[in-house]
Parts: C-alpha cells; sequence; structure tokens
C-alpha cells in the first residue's frame, strides 16, 4: 500500500466555525478552480492565498468547514497545498469531503498552543502532531484505519480504483 | 432503537444498529442539482468505468444555475441534460423548481428510506421519518457508482416541543431560536424533533425544521412519520401502502439518547438572527429598527406555499417602503401555480415585489439579487454567512418570512406582530 502522508509546514490560524462561503465563496463558484482558489479565506485573511505555500498546515477551532457541501471548499485548500488542517471538531460534509480528496482533517484538541508561523508536522498513521518550532508534542486518536488508507491512496476515487484493480486481479 | 437507528439497521442490513458504530449502508433514494451532480460526477464515473447503479433510484434536478444567466450557467445545465438523458434518468426536474421541495412535490420522499443528497439541505427529507443526509460530489459519485455509503451511526438529539405558537411565530423561528440554544457544533448527530406542536404542524412547517439541522450542523433532522405525513402523500398521488409499518418507525420510548431538550412553543417570540451567522438570533422586539435595503423571500427553506402565504398576510393591502426592494423567488413551479390561485401572488406583486425565477438564486450568491458592499438584507433563507449573497461588506439578518415582508413594510427590521395585529389569517 502506498505510505500515509506526513504534512510538514507553517501553522496558519483561524477561528471557530469557518464556513464554506469563506473557504470557496458561492458567487465564485463558477470560476475554474484554480481561479476560485484565488478567493479561498478572502473575507477573513486578505494575505491568506499570497502567504501559503504547499505542505503549510491549518489550525482552526471548533465546526470547521460548516455549511455547504460543496466540495470546492476542499478543492481550494488542496490547490493552495494544504494537505492537513486540524481543528477542534469538523462539520461532517467537509470532514468527508477533506478525507475523500485526500486532505487529511484531523481533531486536535489543543489548537491554542500553536502560534501562527510556527513549523509544524502531522505524522498522520501515528497520530502525532509536533510544532518543531517550539519542541513540543501531541498525540492524538488517529484516523481510522480506512480512512489512512484512503488518504494514502490520494482519496476516495484512487482508493476505489484500487481495490476494483486489486478484486479483478484476484 | 431511535427513528434514526431503525432507518439505518435496515439499510446496512443489521437487527441493530449503536451510535457511533461504522458501517456501509444500501442508499434507497440519491439525488443531486445541477452544480454538485453531473458535472461533478462525469470526471469520476469515468475514472471508475462504471455507470449509474440505478437510474430508478436516483433524482436530478436544476436549481442552482437556472435559467442560465450566462454561458457557464447554460453549459453547466447542457452538462446535465446530457447526462441524464445518456444514463436514462426519468427522474429529471429541469427548472420547476428547488430539489429539497420538488422531490416531496412528486412523492418521492418515503418514510423510512435511506436518502443521499448531493446538498446540504438534504435533511429537509427527514421530515418524512428518512434517514437523509447530505454529501459533497466525490462521495456522491461513490454512491451513483456502487448505490451504497459508509457511514457513523449518529447519536439522537431530541427536541420536544410543547403548546402552541403565538400569532407571528412559525417553524423558523423555531430553528434560528434552537441555532443560538444547541450551537451549530452538532456533527454526528441527528435531532429529532417531536411533541404535541410538531404532531400540530403541517408537512411544509416540519420541513423548514428538518432542513435547519444542517445550520445546527446535525447530519439530519427527523420527524416521525404520522397521519400528516401519510395525507400529504396522498394528496401527492403517492400513498404510503403500509402506514402502520411507517408508524411504527418512530423511536421506541426506552430508546436511548443523546440529549432531550424540552420547549415552551408559547414562550417563543419572532426570532431575527444577525450577521453572520443563523446562531446570532435574538428576539425581533430586542433589536434596533434596523434600516433594510432589500427584503429577500427564496430558497428551500422560505418560500414554499406557506411562506409566500405568510408573506401575503402582512403585504396584502399595502406597500413595500419606498427605499426598500422585495425579491421573491417561490420555490417551486407548483408554489407558483397555487400562489397565483389563491391570490396570494397577487398580494405581493400588488404591494410592490419582484418576481425572480424559481431556484435557489440569491441564497447562495447566484442569479438575481445579489448585495453590493455595504448594503443590508432581510431574508427568509437558511445562511447568512459572510461574503454569501454578494459582497462580503454586505449584512444579511435572517428572520421568518412574516418578518421579511414586516421589513419590507417598515423599512426596517421589526417585530411582525405589529404589522399583524387586527390582521386574520390561518397558521400557515
Amino acid at each position: 500500500m502506498s505510505s500515509v502522508p506526513t504534512p510538514t509546514g507553517r501553522a496558519f490560524r483561524f477561528g471557530d466555525n469557518i464556513d464554506t462561503d469563506q473557504l470557496a465563496p458561492g458567487p465564485f463558484l463558477k470560476l475554474p478552480p484554480q481561479q476560485l482558489a484565488a478567493h479561498c479565506l478572502q473575507a477573513i485573511d486578505p494575505t491568506f492565498v499570497s502567504t501559503v505555500r504547499p505542505g503549510d498546515v491549518l489550525i482552526a477551532g471548533s465546526n470547521f468547514g460548516m455549511g455547504s457541501s460543496r466540495e470546492q471548499a476542499v478543492v481550494s485548500l488542496r490547490i493552495l497545498g494544504i494537505q492537513a488542517v486540524l481543528a477542534r471538531s469538523f462539520a461532517r460534509i467537509f470532514w468527508r469531503n477533506a478525507i475523500n480528496l485526500g486532505v487529511a482533517a484531523l481533531i486536535f484538541p489543543w489548537t491554542e498552543e500553536i502560534a501562527a508561523g510556527d513549523e509544524v508536522e502531522v505524522d498522520l498513521a501515528a497520530g502525532r502532531v509536533t510544532d518543531l518550532t517550539r519542541g513540543a508534542r501531541w498525540q492524538v486518536e488517529p484516523l481510522p484505519p480506512q480512512v489512512l488508507d484512503m488518504l494514502a491512496h490520494g482519496g476516495l476515487i484512487p482508493y476505489l480504483r484500487r481495490r476494483q484493480s486489486g478484486a479483478s486481479s484476484a | 432503537m431511535t427513528l434514526v437507528e431503525k432507518v439505518i439497521a435496515r439499510a446496512a442490513g443489521r437487527v441493530r444498529v449503536r451510535p457511533g458504530e461504522i458501517m456501509t449502508a444500501k442508499v434507497d433514494f440519491a439525488f443531486a442539482h445541477d452544480s454538485s451532480g453531473p458535472r461533478r460526477w462525469q470526471p469520476y464515473l469515468e475514472q471508475l468505468g462504471t455507470g449509474v447503479w440505478d437510474p430508478a433510484k436516483v433524482a436530478i434536478v436544476t436549481d442552482h444555475y437556472v435559467p442560465a444567466t450566462d454561458l457557464e450557467s447554460a453549459e453547466i445545465l447542457s452538462t446535465t441534460r446530457a447526462f441524464v438523458a445518456a444514463h436514462g434518468i426519468r427522474n429529471f426536474f429541469d427548472m420547476v423548481g428547488i430539489c429539497h421541495l420538488v422531490l416531496p412535490e412528486h412523492g418521492l420522499i418515503r418514510p423510512g428510506a435511506f436518502i443521499a443528497g448531493g446538498d446540504s439541505h438534504t435533511p429537509m427529507a427527514g421530515a418524512f421519518g428518512a434517514y437523509a443526509a447530505g454529501y459533497g460530489a466525490t462521495d456522491m459519485a461513490a454512491i451513483i457508482a456502487s448505490g451504497e455509503t459508509w457511514l457513523a451511526v449518529p447519536h439522537t438529539l431530541r427536541a420536544v416541543w410543547s403548546g402552541a405558537f403565538a400569532r407571528g411565530v412559525v417553524a423558523k423561528d423555531v430553528m434560528l431560536f434552537l441555532c443560538r440554544t444547541l450551537g451549530l457544533d452538532n456533527a454526528f448527530t441527528a435531532i429529532e424533533f417531536c411533541g404535541p406542536t410538531i404532531a400540530a404542524m403541517t408537512m411544509l412547517e416540519r420541513m423548514v425544521l428538518c432542513n435547519m439541522a444542517a445550520e445546527l450542523g446535525c447530519d439530519t433532522g427527523v420527524i416521525a412519520p404520522d397521519a400528516v405525513t401519510f395525507e400529504y402523500l396522498r394528496s401527492r398521488g403517492a400513498p404510503v401502502a403500509d402506514e402502520s409499518a411507517a408508524a411504527a418507525l418512530a423511536s421506541d420510548p426506552q430508546a436511548a439518547c443523546r440529549a432531550e431538550h424540552r420547549f415552551d412553543a408559547g414562550a417563543l417570540a419572532p426570532q431575527i438572527a444577525l450577521p453572520h451567522s443563523p446562531a446570532n438570533s435574538v428576539a425581533a422586539g430586542e433589536l434596533d429598527r434596523i434600516r433594510i435595503d432589500q427584503a429577500y423571500i427564496g430558497a428551500c427553506v422560505g418560500a414554499k406555499l406557506s411562506d409566500l402565504r405568510m408573506a401575503a398576510e402582512v403585504l396584502r393591502g399595502r406597500k413595500v417602503a419606498p427605499h426598500v426592494r422585495l425579491l421573491v423567488a417561490p420555490a417551486s413551479a407548483q408554489t407558483t401555480q397555487t400562489a397565483i390561485a389563491e391570490g396570494v401572488l397577487a398580494s405581493l406583486v400588488d404591494a410592490g415585489a419582484i418576481l425572480l425565477p424559481s431556484g435557489c438564486g440569491a441564497c447562495a450568491g447566484l442569479g438575481a439579487g445579489m448585495l453590493a458592499a455595504g448594503e443590508t438584507c432581510i431574508s427568509s433563507t437558511n445562511r447568512n454567512f459572510r461574503g454569501r449573497m454578494g459582497s462580503a461588506q454586505a449584512t444579511v439578518y435572517l428572520g421568518s418570512p412574516y418578518s421579511v415582508a414586516a421589513a419590507a413594510v417598515a423599512g426596517r427590521i421589526v417585530d411582525p406582530r405589529e404589522l399583524l395585529d387586527g390582521v386574520s389569517g390561518e397558521p400557515a
């Protein structure tokens, strides 16, 4: 099996109840994904899109991704290179969409202890989060095996394709 | 077991299920709209090399980009129609209203069904005693290909309502109140609405409760099927074959639930949610009389026949304030037809309302009715997230159709009862 990724990058911090209209604003939904991503979180942090780099990690409060079922909320984060979101809790549809598209969404209760800009490593397989800047480490409940397997494949569709080919070659 | 657990157990082929258990369920009915459906599924189905698992169990409704306002919208609709034709999907409803209302109007939402919808307001179908949850496009593509999905069995919250509402207080006020009281962070739970107040509600008002279970963050909202449910489905030419079996879906009296909240309907006042969250609700009378630019009656939750009737009660014989634009987008073509026959639509137009096409429209920042920076809107829709209806510098207040219509007349947000005093009316 492919290996589970270990996203490592700088922390970007956001508050509670970040909704899907902040991640993928309704009036821009018809735009091609790359252009839509340029509006991600702009109403809260206008500098986010210009400063985020691949591997960076979002740290948020409770109920991250509430609102619409629009998958563009995750697609935009993925285009910007976000591989992991740590939050105290997630909205159900966002959480499923994230896993389905290969973005790790991990419940993490200590979001206040990581400062914006800290270098963070997220070992998904072990459920271990390390703040490399501060040398602090936390252990969380790892994601269920089926979910880790999906992330290792890059999402639900590649995962199902692998299962199909596995079944036909068996 | 609770109602939700009974539906999931049957769909998963289990004798019983418990909250937190992860399992695979067979989907009885799947639907999506033009935004979340075919245009997003097609690439996935091609990658998987599969078609639609059972076209008879799938419905497609165009409601987001209707009618096309530009080339992109036209292409999205064209893709949707081509997909429906190619896959032999007969339950196709093209520009006749919003999916969450059109499907029950056609008798397609059945008590006890496991329903997957490609839209976050799918829980509205739970008003019929179905387990109805929203899914993103990738999940939906996998469901369309296989007819099944995985889930964690949700915990059940019970909201028990007793007593009668005061004049001018309706289901929408209940939900704005619950968003404040229960918060929006209720993932992996289902909310069940019950008690004498709920039993006395019409199906259209029950749909409001279950629709906004989405705002609570619940997987779904449900109401046990009863005589009101069965009568609605009979009136739609789709009677329930075994009503006693459907009624037995009701939660067992001893079934465990995570929490039970009891409320007195008689104590509830009209509620207004302040920007930018449905949880920011207060009693309308406690609010400063905020001046508005736009009043919007629209969306699955807020432009059904019951909602247009409420607006007409307020607007009949009155005029919209000169500085306000009142936009009305009836939620379905059938809603429009009945509202014409009843004279409801004439009351709205006479008062100065501007009619818009049936569809999701301005609620989702689509079509006509967007807001400019600095503008203030009161809306009968379900979400007032920053930027959703246009500019991120616009502000949106949420209220019942009574409250929206009253604000349109007063030019300011008021307690709608100020305008209902002396106006006779039957409950919607």
